[in-house]
């Protein structure tokens, strides 16, 4: 689904911060990504959606080499890719329901009511589908972009540190759902810095954990 | 294009290909140069007429929901599109009634010659005699008529009062002509000059040229002033639309990561400065029509003033108004939204 080969990346004015990285995210497949404040999980994320694009080696995303994808074919691959952005990206002047159902309407797909209904009530926020986002808790916030990720059933879903602000009983609430998402065949990428959730989550779903160290990826050790 | 589907990718040479051919050189600026080149290839495929489609087709009802409402940035684009709208529909009555007003001028004067008899007392009828016998015997004189004493004097009354005696003064005859097809006023003047000395022909060219160069003048002024408010309509709908786009950076940036298209984002931004800026004008043109109707009338009033204004078939003109200030929001809206596009990625 996702292959990097050898990636290279490092924001302007800067250095090299990934160097040399290969991964690859098989389908159905679970992962965690982690790694110390400032390491690369976010960049990480960013490339598989063309975020930003490597400076030297391949990555390749469902089988297409993102270097040479045009605008809109980038675009066609963001809507193939759930994201749960660390900053929650929201239109703040369009109620929670409307803010998930807008991948349905960029995808030139028919607004269905009931499936935003059905995701509402499965992250939890029936009562909050009018509300405004910038009304919204740290924690609801995380989940209706969770809804919002998944409103297409893309096939693949990145999580950008989803339980970065929440208490635990949320964060195991998220991770639940996560769960439920790889368990329904979805592949999940998910970058964290909380061990404890990792620990948690390779109790229910055989994750896998990467750890980037140094600009490139290891296998995490043994503690997990 | 059903989701899922992506594109194959552009005819664009890679950033890494450009890297290994600049191998040895800047490789960085190569790729980035590719980067550039090909973000400009992608954004032209948002051409007028797929932009033009968008604006009515499926893109269009989404459109309005993904840019926030912005009340008083909305209104005052419209005030100030009706405000320009309301101008350009005097200047364009100005450029049409001078146009009228020199073509009138033009045509209904070279109709008319004068012939002015002045001479002694004595020999004044014999003169005036022997003018009009003249002129009624020259080819291309279609009618030749003494203006009664009474109508001389009311010609005069406005200089000299009612009460002046006019019998009293040397007052000349005047002789109207009227002409018709073939007259040479130079052959007439000549066989004037001979027949009766005392009649001078006065084809009123002399105050009639400076006359219809003034008309000639304030019609261009009048076009003019046209395309000077059209070019401050576009300049300002640039800055309302790039103040728009600046504000709503955040919102192009949310859109873009969950795989809007260049041509939705830029369809929202367009098609709301198009309304707008067509809106307000069309609500200013109207206003500005009405003003022009309800001016005094021509014939009631006299004069030249009173001439400002639109006369059968001339009335459709003003209704260009609104659709040259939607195309004028469309083309600015459209440019400031590809500068933006082109830096978000």
């Amino acid at each position: 689904m996702i292959e990097m080969r050898d990636v290279a990346f490092g924001y302007r004015g800067g250095g090299a911060l990934l160097h040399g990285m290969s991964l690859s995210l098989p389908r159905g497949s679970f992962h965690f990504l982690t790694g110390p404040s400032g390491s690369g999980k976010t960049t990480v994320l960013r490339l598989c959606i063309a975020d930003l694009l490597p400076t030297g080696g391949k990555l390749v995303a469902f089988g297409q080499d993102v270097a040479g994808l045009g605008r809109d074919a980038i675009a066609a691959l963001r809507r193939r890719v759930g994201v749960v952005h660390q900053d929650t990206q929201f239109l703040d002047h369009l109620p929670v329901a409307e803010n998930i159902a807008l991948p349905m309407m960029l995808a030139g797909e028919p607004v269905d009511m009931q499936a935003i209904r059905d995701l509402l009530a499965w992250v939890q926020m029936t009562s909050q589908a009018r509300a405004l986002p910038p009304a919204l808790s740290g924690g609801e916030r995380q989940r209706a972009a969770l809804a919002r990720a998944v409103i297409l059933s893309p096939d693949l879903i990145l999580a950008d540190e989803p339980t970065g602000n929440l208490d635990w009983e949320m964060s195991m609430r998220l991770l639940q759902l996560l769960i439920e998402l790889n368990r329904s065949g979805k592949t999940v990428l998910v970058a964290t810095h909380d061990l404890n959730l990792i620990r948690a989550a390779k109790q229910h779903v055989a994750a896998r954990v990467l750890r980037i160290a140094g600009g490139r990826l290891q296998s995490a050790g043994a503690e997990l | 294009m059903s989701r899922g589907d992506i594109p194959a990718a552009d005819a664009v040479e890679s950033p890494a290909q450009a890297a290994a051919a600049g191998a040895g050189t800047d490789a960085a600026a190569g790729v980035k140069a590719v980067r550039v080149r090909r973000i400009r290839a992608d954004l032209r495929a948002l051409d007028l007429r797929t932009l033009g489609r968008a604006l009515i087709g499926r893109e269009a009802g989404m459109a309005d929901r993904i840019v926030p409402p912005s009340g008083a940035t909305a209104r005052l684009t419209m005030f100030t599109a009706g405000v320009m709208a309301f101008l350009a529909v005097f200047a364009l009555a100005l450029a049409l009634a001078t146009g009228r007003l020199a073509d009138r001028w033009a045509e209904g004067l070279a109709q008319t010659l004068t012939v002015r008899v002045s001479a002694p007392a004595a020999e004044l009828d014999a003169q005036t005699a022997a003018a009009m016998a003249a002129l009624t015997t020259t080819p291309g004189v279609a009618a030749a008529r003494e203006l009664p004493a009474a109508e001389v004097a009311a010609l005069l009354e406005p200089w000299f009062g009612p009460e002046v005696p006019v019998d009293a003064l040397p007052v000349p005859r005047l002789i109207e002509v009227q002409q018709g097809d073939g007259l040479d006023p130079q052959a007439l003047r000549l066989r004037l000059a001979g027949e009766a000395p005392g009649a001078v022909l006065d084809d009123h060219t002399e105050w009639r040229r400076p006359l219809i160069q003034a008309a000639g003048r304030l019609r261009v002024l009048g076009w003019l002033s046209l395309a000077l408010i059209a070019a401050a309509s576009a300049a300002m709908l640039t800055l309302a639309a790039q103040a728009a786009l600046a504000a709503n950076g955040q919102v192009i940036r949310v859109m873009r990561l969950i795989g809007a298209r260049d041509l939705t984002i830029a369809t929202a931004f367009v098609r709301r400065f198009t309304r707008r800026a067509a809106g307000g004008a069309a609500v200013g043109t109207l206003v500005g029509m009405a003003a022009i109707w309800a001016l005094p009338d021509m014939q009631a009033a006299g004069g030249f003033l009173t001439g400002l204004g639109f006369s059968g078939w001339g009335w459709l003109w003003p209704l260009l108004i609104p659709a040259i200030a939607a195309a004028l929001g469309f083309a600015a809206t459209r440019a400031a939204a590809l500068r933006m596009l082109r830096e978000v990625r």
